[in-house]
């Protein structure tokens, strides 16, 4: 059902809420921007829905609420185990297209392949999902190449609309509230774009050939292996256990997981100094590989959402969409070399 | 829910010196059954956890041969009989000793990658009968790196053992030279339909599985195993993906015809 709100009605619903749910959006932190000046899109928890930033792409992704940086598992004392709390309250998360498809990818990996993730799914299972529509497409956006520009998988859908907000509600739960609270019930579709001007081309018949290409090399002084594209990407995973213990009492500490990166030295260390993709050009093509092409083989659809966050962070203006446009002439150039 | 993460207490038993740098622990153990080849993440807290995989398996014991190469590893060189280790697991697929059975084996190992295949020798030792014909061919770097070296004479009266060293000054016991080396001597009725375990460093492995090859042994019939950095061990931390592969959950052990397209 479809309600149109005042901005007053809105935080009267996240007041109710907020009983249960921490609310996370994104937010715009002034100066906290990579240059100076400059402002920074990031999630943060709010209270008041005016605190949202509905007309830019967020830096950074949603995924640090259910994957939190550093993830405490448990304490320990000497042979005693704690298992860390969860946190008490649910969240409801307002996030785009993109990054609700990129939420199939996360329970993909955390509630599918292998174990379930204990720490995971207790958080997940307490997340309800609110689509901010999108109007128009942002800078280095490839949602529609990637199929992810739409989705209907949403718990309630927003936008702003005129001096309100236009909802979507598809939660049984919510109904109440927001039909108490609403000037009237009308149908609402969320916006969505059809069109980026960033196009990538996944080409059909990637073979392992390709990890001959020269197409890498560029890559080997080009990236300086920060890891910043891994950590805004929505759909990255990966994490290192890390112990850590407390300089007062060094009989006291805990195990966390904390993320990581592929581009980073140290992801591929094995015991007694060995190591994998030394190359940054051979990191590089590790990551785009998994995004279009052996996560599928894996999982039936490409990791990549298309939110083109990696391009936005990359100091060394390498753009990840272009590097996925030249997979199609590296095939060639291995068929040929072949 | 069940909590994967958690690790249980396990006690240290024994500790069985082989080198300096590489003792074998055998530690208290109760749970599901263990596959030679599976791993587990041992781990002491504040040091962290390491993937090591299981060298023995037997009631309510498990050995673990441990290198000391690094933070984890180095602490549990710290603990002696009686101290307690954290464990969880078991993880990986492991050897299936029935992909084995009514065939000739050859078992070819580098160092301490006689631990994880050290099970399926030790089962076909067992059980002779079970296979056609059994050849171990273990190499290490000199006569004091070599490990369990009281199980070869057991060993011996029930298959072929091929004990070589890279380089030794004066030990008329082992041969010298490389273990590819001895490939094109392997003593089999029927190459074709002979199977072969290939465990070690990834260039021993590498050269070692293109000499069993150049022989005449099929792609199919040969196993290796991977060593990886298995983070969570549960398929989850990303560190030992290859291609769509997940070597804690899809591996260690991989039939040569999968193992052989894993390209870092």
């Amino acid at each position: 059902m479809g309600y149109n709100l005042e901005k007053a009605s809105m935080n009267d619903i996240f007041k109710t809420w907020s009983e249960e749910y921490a609310i996370y959006a994104p937010k715009c932190l002034v100066g906290k921007g990579a240059f100076s000046d400059t402002d920074s899109v990031r999630y943060s928890e709010i209270q008041d829905i005016e605190e949202i930033e509905f007309d830019k792409k967020s830096d950074f992704s949603f995924k640090e609420i259910l994957t939190p940086i550093s993830q405490t598992l448990f304490y320990f004392t000497e042979e005693e185990i704690k298992e860390a709390e969860v946190p008490k309250k649910g969240a409801i998360i307002f996030l785009r297209s993109c990054d609700l498809h990129a939420v199939k990818r996360l329970d993909e990996i955390y509630l599918k392949n292998g174990f379930e993730d204990y720490y995971y799914k207790r958080i997940r299972e307490k997340v309800k999902f609110i689509l901010m529509g999108c109007a128009y497409s942002y800078e280095n956006c490839f949602c529609v190449s990637m199929g992810t520009n739409q989705i209907d998988s949403y718990d309630a859908a927003i936008e702003p609309y005129k001096k309100g907000y236009r909802i979507d509600n598809k939660l049984p739960a919510w109904e109440e509230v927001f039909s108490e609270h609403c000037e009237k019930e009308l149908e609402v579709t969320p916006s969505y774009v059809t069109e980026n001007i960033v196009k990538v081309n996944v080409p059909e018949g990637i073979t392992l050939d390709i990890v001959k290409s020269e197409m890498w090399n560029e890559y080997d002084s080009r990236c300086i292996n920060c890891g910043r594209c891994n950590f805004v990407c929505p759909t990255c995973t990966c994490f290192t256990m890390q112990d850590v213990f407390y300089t007062d009492n060094g009989k006291v500490g805990e195990r966390r997981r904390v993320a990581a990166s592929c581009m980073v030295d140290g992801y591929t260390d094995v015991a007694g100094g060995g190591a994998y993709r030394k190359k940054n050009g051979q990191r590089m093509r590790f990551k785009v590989l998994h995004k279009v092409y052996d996560y599928k083989k894996r999982f039936g659809y490409h990791m990549c959402v298309g939110c083109g966050r990696c391009d936005d962070v990359c100091p060394e203006y390498i753009s990840f969409s272009n590097c996925i446009n030249k997979l199609e002439g590296a095939m060639a150039e291995v068929k040929k070399n072949a | 829910m069940h909590n994967e993460y958690i690790p249980f207490l396990s006690e240290i038993k024994e500790v069985i010196k082989h080198t300096s740098i590489e003792y074998t622990f055998r530690m208290t153990y109760e749970g599901k059954e263990v596959k030679p080849g599976q791993f587990f993440e041992v781990s002491i807290p504040k040091f962290g956890e390491a993937p090591i995989s299981v060298s023995g398996i037997s009631e309510g014991i498990l050995d673990f041969t441990i290198r000391k190469v690094g933070k984890v590893t180095d602490e549990i060189f710290e603990r002696y009989v009686g101290d307690k280790l954290f464990l969880r697991g078991p993880y990986g697929n492991g050897f299936d000793v029935n992909d084995y059975k009514n065939s000739e084996l050859v078992v070819i190992a580098g160092g301490t990658g006689l631990s994880p295949v050290r099970g399926v020798v030790e089962y076909f030792s067992e059980h002779p009968q079970e296979v056609k014909g059994m050849t171990l061919v273990a190499g290490f770097k000199t006569p004091k790196d070599i490990l369990f070296i009281e199980d070869f004479s057991r060993w011996k009266k029930n298959m072929e053992v091929i004990l070589t060293v890279d380089c030794a000054e004066d030990d008329s016991a082992c041969r010298i030279g490389l273990v590819t080396e001895f490939i094109p001597q392997l003593k089999l009725k029927d190459i074709k339909e002979a199977k072969a375990i290939v465990v070690g460093p990834p260039m021993m492995m590498h050269f070692t599985t293109q000499g069993l090859l150049k022989e005449g042994f099929r792609e199919e019939n040969i196993w290796i195993s991977q060593e990886r950095k298995m983070c969570c061990g549960i398929g989850k931390c990303g560190h030992c993906k290859i291609d769509d592969t997940y070597v804690c959950l899809d591996g260690p052990v991989f039939n040569y015809t999968k193992g052989r397209n894993l390209i870092d």
